[in-house]
Order: structure tokens, then sequence, then C-alpha cells
């Protein structure tokens, strides 16, 4: 048999974990041992997963800074919710509604980073974050004003202000600043699994073919891979688009885990918040952004017992990780622990 | 050196969490010897820590979450402040004795949901709900399904009651604020030509905004201007005050939250345009706001169920009971969260419930005790409330005169 390149080892390992931690979490869940708080926290930090392994394509693998990932996530929940809700009837089926779902999402945002990504990919570094900012920026002030309902006649839209005339048989899925309210939560802990890992064998799959090496190529050098003949702008629009279709799917599993959602949640703190999980879990390494984006969802939650004090304590906490997750004599130490790396995990 | 970052990033959350059971429930923490990714996780799934410490045996625990911190913290902790008050008040009477706790939410649905869960663990019997509108809309959810009642000081959409029979309200829904300032507008002939600020992304000033004007066309009243502002470009209103300016409106509706609000009086006072302004609850609190001149927010009308200059007993002993232990004037919001306490006294006491009951017990005797009971507060006397969940209450209107607020009528 053909013995496992390092790359792929590292990728089977991910999986591994994420199973391992599924299977451990759900056993607790089922069994009762698990606090209210982490039940509640399961599905936003499956959300957020997502969020930051697909925000890593962009900023670890394609080498792009974006600060408006949020965005996506936002054109997603909005996306999503509105099939969820325009189908309630239609398709009984929670689990498969969310399928759907999901699925409107990601073509949703899929479709945003296209059209986003048109412009925006002409543009390199400081400018095209600046870009993103703004796209996220846009994204809120629309979603802001979108009214749309929903009535036997079929879907009304307007901008601005409420002139959408539903009839009164019909219902508001979308009212501007208020957002989306009286959501059916039908996000689970289950589906928020499968979504990681979905997200993790697409990820995994285009960095490891051939487009996936062209888009490396053209963040370790542009000018030497246009030399070589890749197309710049069709390979990085590969993969703004793949990052963009798995955050619109985060966002929707996010949304239709709370009973409402508005526009301003998915705001620019929310991209910094994930470029955060990218940045702490190491550029291009995935199984770093998922736990990053576990520990970092989990750890304002453990700090309530601190109060006031819990937003110092966690800053604090954030600047130890990165100094010691940078420090070459502890980098060091871990290193000669490499080559029996599982039993040093065990070891913990 | 990937794997080791992963790895350090777990046993540093180990070790906090390691750290911060220890301080809770007496070194009971036994985290960190699972596989890494779950480390992160898994350690927090200790047990929840078995009941505060300080909780006298026989105490109903009740918990809400608010802004504590963020842009809306003043809401949050005076509705914090207001119901301790209560609680200290009742436990010291003996009788029924509580247990209060709020977790902070910032203003935001996700984290509500996560300080409900986190009071779920503490053990609440009855809950305050939220205190800010969209993330009680969140936290209703919860309950609804979970059947812990609750009773929200001051959350003020429909969205909160609507379709959940055991999630009740202390303050006005949204539209009948709305409706009740032009009503009040039109009786007391407050202005002859109206403009509207509000602001456009936000539930509270939109469900007021939608209202009043619905009302106002009712009543063939003049909104000569209606303008809007929204998160991100609300420090700049001289568009709006101008527009309003231009076509003489000479009562300026504002139904908004104080920060804002604060500014359109410095820019309209720095413009020279003094029209009357007329708010509403989220008025409250400009005056204690830090860095604010009260004399900007002079002959400023509101209308809110609480008046702390009132020279009845009950309200006389909360603002004197509150001046001294937070130094500031009680707003209506700490007004609210004071009569949900008591409210719930009243019920239970009438119910003849025990603290040993269960969550759900708790919640159906609360349900045919508020639907049923009157109840006289500081914020309302004779309130009911009906089977959605709504009060019924009349409101105050209030001016601001020499910096503090004066009644009305």
């Amino acid at each position: 048999m053909k013995k496992l390149t390092k790359t792929s080892r590292r990728n089977y390992l991910t999986y591994l974990i994420v199973i391992a931690a599924f299977v451990i979490l759900q056993i607790l869940r089922t069994t009762g041992a698990m606090s209210s708080s982490l039940k509640g926290m399961l599905v936003p930090i499956c959300a957020y997963m997502v969020m930051a392994a697909s925000l890593n394509l962009t900023v670890g693998i394609l080498g792009e800074l974006s600060l408006g990932h949020a965005g996506f996530m936002s054109v997603g929940a909005f996306t999503g919710t509105t099939v969820a809700i325009a189908l309630q009837d239609a398709v009984p089926a929670a689990p498969l509604r969310l399928f759907l779902a999901l699925i409107a999402a990601a073509v949703g945002a899929a479709l945003a980073g296209f059209l986003i990504g048109i412009p925006v990919l002409r543009l390199n570094g400081d400018y095209l974050a600046i870009v993103t900012l703004a796209f996220g920026e846009i994204i809120k002030a629309i979603f802001n004003n979108l009214y749309l309902g929903l009535d036997s006649r079929g879907l009304h839209v307007s901008l601005l202000a409420d002139t959408t005339n539903t009839a009164p048989d019909g219902k508001m899925i979308i009212q501007g600043p208020m957002g989306i309210g009286g959501i059916q939560k039908i996000s689970t802990f289950t589906a928020g699994f499968l979504l990681v890992m979905i997200s993790l064998i697409v990820i995994f799959h285009l960095t490891g073919s051939r487009a996936g090496r062209a888009i490396m190529a053209i963040r370790d050098n542009r000018i030497a891979a246009e030399s070589v003949g890749v197309n710049i702008t069709k390979y990085k629009m590969m993969a703004f688009v793949t990052s963009a279709a798995l955050a619109g799917s985060a966002g929707a599993l996010f949304a239709m885990n709370y009973s409402t959602i508005v526009a301003n949640k998915f705001d620019f703190n929310t991209s910094i918040l994930v470029l955060v999980f990218v940045v702490l879990g190491g550029l291009g390494n995935m199984l770093g952004s998922l736990v990053a984006a576990a520990a970092l969802t989990i750890l304002p939650e453990a700090l309530r017992q601190f109060a006031d004090y819990r937003m110092l304590v966690y800053a604090i906490v954030l600047i130890l990780v990165m100094l010691a997750t940078n420090n070459p004599t502890i980098k060091a130490f871990f290193g000669r622990l490499k080559p029996g790396s599982r039993s040093g995990k065990e070891a913990a | 050196m990937k794997k080791f970052t992963c790895f350090l990033i777990a046993l540093a959350m180990v070790m906090s969490l390691a750290a911060c059971g220890g301080s809770s429930n007496g070194g009971s923490s036994t985290g960190g010897s699972t596989t890494p990714a779950a480390s992160g996780g898994s350690t927090a799934t200790e047990p929840a820590p078995d009941g505060s410490t300080e909780a006298a045996a026989g105490a109903f625990k009740i918990g809400g979450t608010g802004p504590l911190t963020g842009g809306a913290a003043i809401y949050g902790n005076a509705a914090k402040n207001g119901a301790q008050i209560a609680v200290d008040e009742i436990n010291a009477a003996g009788g029924i004795q509580f247990d209060l706790r709020y977790e902070d939410d910032t203003h935001d649905a996700e984290k509500a949901v996560n300080a409900y869960n986190a009071l779920k663990d503490w053990g609440m019997q009855i809950s305050l709900g939220s205190v800010t509108s969209k993330p009680c809309e969140a936290t209703s959810t919860e309950t609804y399904a979970d059947r812990i009642f609750a009773l929200t000081p001051s959350a003020s959409s429909t969205a909160v009651i609507e379709g959940k029979d055991n999630q009740f309200q202390m303050c006005f829904t949204d539209p009948n604020q709305g409706t009740a300032s032009a009503q009040y507008i039109a009786e007391q002939n407050l202005g002859t030509k109206i403009a509207i600020i509000w602001k456009n992304d936000d539930v509270y000033s939109k469900g007021i905004h939608d209202t009043f004007i619905d009302e106002a066309n009712a009543r063939g009243m003049a909104v000569v201007s209606d303008t809007t502002f929204a998160d991100g470009n609300d420090t700049d209103f001289s568009v709006q005050l101008s527009d309003a300016q231009k076509n003489g409106a000479d009562l300026v509706f504002l139904p908004m939250y104080y920060q804002p609000a604060s500014l359109i009086f410095a820019q309209a006072n720095a413009m020279g345009y003094a029209p009357k302004w007329f708010g509403v609850d989220g008025m409250d609190g400009i005056l204690t706001m830090e860095g604010f001149d009260p004399a900007l927010a002079e002959g400023v009308m509101l209308l809110t169920p609480f008046n702390a200059d009132a020279t009845d007993a009950k309200t006389a002993n909360f603002v004197q009971k509150y001046q001294d232990a937070f130094g500031e004037i009680p707003n209506q919001f700490a007004a609210d969260g004071y009569d949900c306490v008591y409210a719930y006294a009243q019920a239970l006491q009438a119910a003849g419930a025990t603290p040993d009951m269960t969550a759900e017990q708790l919640n159906d005797l609360m349900i045919a005790q508020f639907t049923s009971m009157t109840f006289d507060g500081i914020t309302g006397t004779s309130m009911t409330w009906d089977a959605s969940g709504a009060v019924s209450k009349s409101p105050k209107g209030m001016i601001i005169q020499n910096g503090a607020y004066v009644g009305m009528d």
C-alpha cells in the first residue's frame, strides 16, 4: 500500500480528532453529564468552526486578508432562514428543511462571493482587505433595510420602508432592522458536526488538488505563478467562492439555532473575531482554527464568575496564548516530542 | 509545530477552566485528560456547581440577563440594582426568601442565550427574562421551551410575549408606547407640526415609530419630517435636525435610547434650534449619563411609567434606598426591576409556593396567579396582566426641569 504523505496523515488526524470530539460530547450530552451552558454552545461552536476553517482558506491558503467574512455569514443566515421559513409547510421534516436551507445559504453566499470577487480579486493585500471590510458593512446595511414578506401570492420585497403590502394571510419574514423573528430552532449538534466534517473534506480536497497547489503558488509568489501560466483570477476566485459558500452555510446553521437574528450581529466585530480564531489557530492550519474557535467561544462563558473582570482576563489569556505559541523555547520543547507526538498527547 | 499550537491552546483552556472551577465550587475541578481537540470542550462539562454558596436554604432562585457592560449597560445595571433592593427588602422582612442572580448578555441574543443557560446550570426557578428586547426574544423562546416562568422588567417588543403562555412583561409593549405618545401629544396639544428622528436598525425605535405614525395619521396630526439614522452614522444629526427645522417642526419626537438623544440635544443647541422634545422610556437615564450637561435636556418631555419625584411612601423609600446604595436617582428600568421582584413575592405568597418546587411547578402556579392578580407597584397601580402576558397600566408624562424628572400632570 502506498504510504500516506505527511499532509494526508495530518488531514486524517484532523478528521479523527473531530469525530472523537463529537462522539465524546454526544455521550456526555445523552448521559446528562453536560451543563446546559455548554449544551447551548455546541451549535454556535460548530458554526464558528466552519467560519474559522473557511476564512483560513482565504487567509491561510490563498494568502489574502479578508475583513468581511461575517458578510458572507450574514448572507447565508438570511438566505437560509428565509428558505427554511418559506418551506415550513411544504417540507415538514426538520432535518430535510435544514439541509435545504444550508444548501440555499451556501449557494446564496457563493453568489455573493462571486459578485464581490469580480472587483475585489483584482486587488491585493491591504486594498483587498479594505474592500472586503466595506463589503461586510454594505451587506449589513442592505439587510438592515430589507423587507421580505411571504403570502399566497408569493414573495414581496421592498427596501428602506415596508411597502411589501403582504396580505394578512401571509407573514413578514425579514423586517428590516428587526431582522428575522420567530425562527424555528432546527439546527442540531449532529448537523453542526456534519457541516464541520463536510467543510474539512472540501477544504482538504481543494488544497490537496492541482487547483490547491496553484492557489498556494499564488500565495507564495504571485509573479512566479503567473509566469508559469497559472490563471490567477480563476484560482483566486475558486478559493474565495468556496470560502464564501462554507461561511454562508455556517451562517444559516448559526441563525437557526436562535429564535431571532438581526443583521447587526454580523458586523465588523464578528469578522475580526473569526480572524482571531484563524490567527490564533495558525494560518493554513485547519485543526488549529477549529480548536481556537471552540476555545475562544467557550472561554468568555467559562470566565463568567470573574464578573466585570472577565473581559480583562479574556484579553490576558489571549495575549498569553499568543506569546506561548510563539515562544521558541516552548516550540523547541515540543519539537523534541514531535516524533512521539501521539504519546505526548496521551500524556497530556 | 501546528499540533503544539493546538495543544497549547487546549492546555491554556484547561488551566483557565480548572482555575474557574476551583474558585467557584470548592476545588472540584478535574479538567484535562482527554483528546486535545475535545479537551477545550469536554472539561467544561463538569456538572453544574451545586448551588451558590451563600444561598440560604429555602430561597427561590430568580435569575435574569441584561447588558451589564457595553453600550446599553445603564439599563441592565439599573434593572439589576432595582431588583436587588427589592430582594434585600423582602429577605429582611422574613417570609419568602429570594436569591437573585444577574448575568451579563451585552445586549446580544447569542450571549443572552449563553447567559440564560448559565443561570439554568445555577438552578434558576423563576426568571426575570432579559432587560432589552432582542436578547429577550431569544431567551423567551428558551424559557418557553424549558417551562420556566419569566417576567421581564423592560423588554418591550411584542415578539417577546407573542405565542408564549409563560412570558410576561412589566413594561409597556413598544406599539403601546408609540400609540400612547401620539395620544398624549394630541390630547395635551403639545405640538402642531411634528418631526420624528428614529433609528432604523433598532427594533425598539422602529416599533414605536410605526405605531406613532399610525396613530398620528388616524388623529390627523401633521408629521412634517421623518428622518432616520443607524448604527455607525449615529454621531452627526445635522441633516435630520435641519430637515426638521426647515419644515418648521415645533415638536420633535425621539423614539430612541438616550445616547444618540444626548448628541441630538447638543447639536440642536449648537445650531440654535429649540423645539419641544418628546421621548419615550429609552430617554430615561439621560440625566445620569457621564459627560452629559443636564442643562441641554431642560424641558424634554418623556412618557414613562415611573416618576422618581412621586411623593408616595413606596416610591420615596425606593428612591432613597437606591440613592444610598448606588449614588444616583433610579430610572424607570430600576423601578421595573424592583416591581418585578415584588410582583413575584406577591404571586408566590398567594399561590402558597415553596422553594423546593421545581421550575415547572412554579411555572404553572405563576401563570395562574399573574393572569388573575392585581398588583400595586411603583411603576403603576392596579396593574393587571392578560393571558398574552402584556401589562395594563397607565403611563405618566414627565418633564425634565432643573436637572430632575418632574411629573407633568
